[in-house]
C-alpha cells in the first residue's frame, strides 16, 4: 500500500476521536433537539454511499466497454462499501425518524428509493458471489442502472411529498451546526478513501493469487 | 283495509316524530376516552438520548467490524500470495 496509507489512518482516528466532541458542541436544532445530531453520521453516510454508487457504475461502464480487469476489482469494491454505508444509513434514518416523524419509516418516494438503491447494490453483491462465470458483466449492468437510480434518490425529496427533508437544508444549516456537518463529511471522505483502497487491495492481490495458480498448473 | 294501512302509516310517523323529538343523550363519560392535545406533555414524549446512542453505536460497530473484517482478509490473502509466490520461485 502507499506510505501515505498509515498517517492518513492515524488522521482519520484522531478526526474520529474529535467527532463526538465536535457535534457535542453544536446547537440543538429548534423543533428535533437532540435526536437531529444523529443528522452529523446519518448525512455523511449517505453521501458516501452516493459516491461509491458512482464510482461503481463508472468502474463498471470502463470494464464493460474496455474490457479492463482493473476496473472490474475497483467496481467490485465500490459495490461493497454502498452496502455497508448503506446500512448506517438504513439503520440511523429510522432511528431518528422514529423521534422525529413518529414512525420508524415511511413508504414514501425518498425512502422507498434509498431502499432501492441500497438492495441493488445488495442484488450485485451476490451476483458477483454466486453468479459464476459471466457474472462480471451481468454485475457491471447492474451497478450501472444502480448508479442511475442515485439521482432519483437525491431529488425525491424535492419532487415528491416526503417526511424526509430535501437537500436544501444543508447549504441553509447555521455558522454553528455548519462547521460540525463539513467536518464529519472531511472524515467520512477520508474514510471512504481509506477503506476502499484497502478493498481494493484485496481484490488486486486476490487476482496476483489466481494468476500464480495458474502458472503453477501451467 | 285501506283504512288499516293509513293508520299504521300514521302510527310510524307519530312513532317516529316522537323518537326524533327527543333530545340527544350524552354519551356516558369513560375514564379512558380519547383527548385530542396539540402537543404531548414532556414526561409522555419518546426520549431522543437512547435514539442517538444507538445510532452513533451502530455506526462504530458496523465501521469497527467491517474494517476488521477487511484486515483479516487482506492478511489471509497476503499470506496466500507469499506462499504462492515462494512456491513459484522454487519450482
Amino acid at each position: 500500500m502507499t506510505r501515505y496509507f498509515t498517517p492518513l489512518a492515524f488522521l482519520l482516528l484522531v478526526l474520529f476521536a474529535a467527532a463526538p466532541v465536535v457535534i457535542a458542541g453544536t446547537p440543538y436544532e429548534q423543533t428535533m433537539g437532540l435526536v437531529q445530531k444523529i443528522f452529523y453520521f446519518h448525512v455523511p453516510s449517505a453521501m458516501m454511499m452516493f459516491v461509491s454508487a458512482f464510482v461503481c457504475g463508472i468502474a463498471s461502464a470502463i470494464y464493460l466497454f474496455r474490457k479492463s480487469a482493473k476496473a472490474d476489482r475497483l467496481a467490485l469494491a465500490a459495490g461493497e462499501l454502498v452496502v455497508t454505508f448503506g446500512l448506517i444509513v438504513m439503520t440511523t434514518g429510522p432511528l431518528w425518524g422514529r423521534k422525529a416523524w413518529g414512525v420508524w419509516w415511511q413508504w414514501d418516494a425518498k425512502l422507498t428509493s434509498a431502499l432501492l438503491l441500497w438492495m441493488i447494490f445488495i442484488a450485485y453483491l451476490l451476483v458477483r458471489r454466486f453468479g459464476g462465470p459471466g457474472s462480471e458483466k451481468l454485475g457491471a449492468a447492474m451497478a450501472i442502472f444502480g448508479m442511475a437510480n442515485v439521482p432519483f434518490v437525491y431529488v425525491a425529496s424535492m419532487y415528491w411529498r416526503t417526511l424526509h427533508p430535501a437537500p436544501t437544508v444543508v447549504p441553509s444549516l447555521q455558522p454553528g451546526m455548519r462547521g460540525a456537518f463539513w467536518f464529519c463529511v472531511l472524515s467520512f471522505v477520508l474514510l471512504y478513501v481509506l477503506i476502499l483502497t484497502l478493498r481494493r487491495r484485496i481484490e488486486d492481490q486476490q487476482a496476483q493469487v489466481d494468476q500464480l495458480y495458474l502458472a503453477l498448473e501451467d | 283495509m285501506k283504512q288499516r294501512l293509513v293508520m299504521i302509516a300514521v302510527l310510524v310517523l307519530v312513532a317516529g316524530a316522537l323518537v326524533l323529538a327527543q333530545p340527544p343523550q350524552a354519551p356516558p363519560a369513560t375514564p379512558d376516552g380519547f383527548v385530542p392535545v396539540n402537543s404531548l406533555p414532556q414526561a409522555e414524549q419518546l426520549p431522543a438520548a437512547p435514539m442517538v446512542i444507538a445510532a452513533y453505536s451502530v455506526v462504530w460497530v458496523v465501521l469497527i467490524a467491517y474494517i476488521w473484517m477487511l484486515w483479516r482478509r487482506l492478511s489471509k490473502v497476503e499470506r496466500e500470495l507469499a506462499d504462492l509466490t515462494r512456491r513459484v520461485q522454487d519450482r
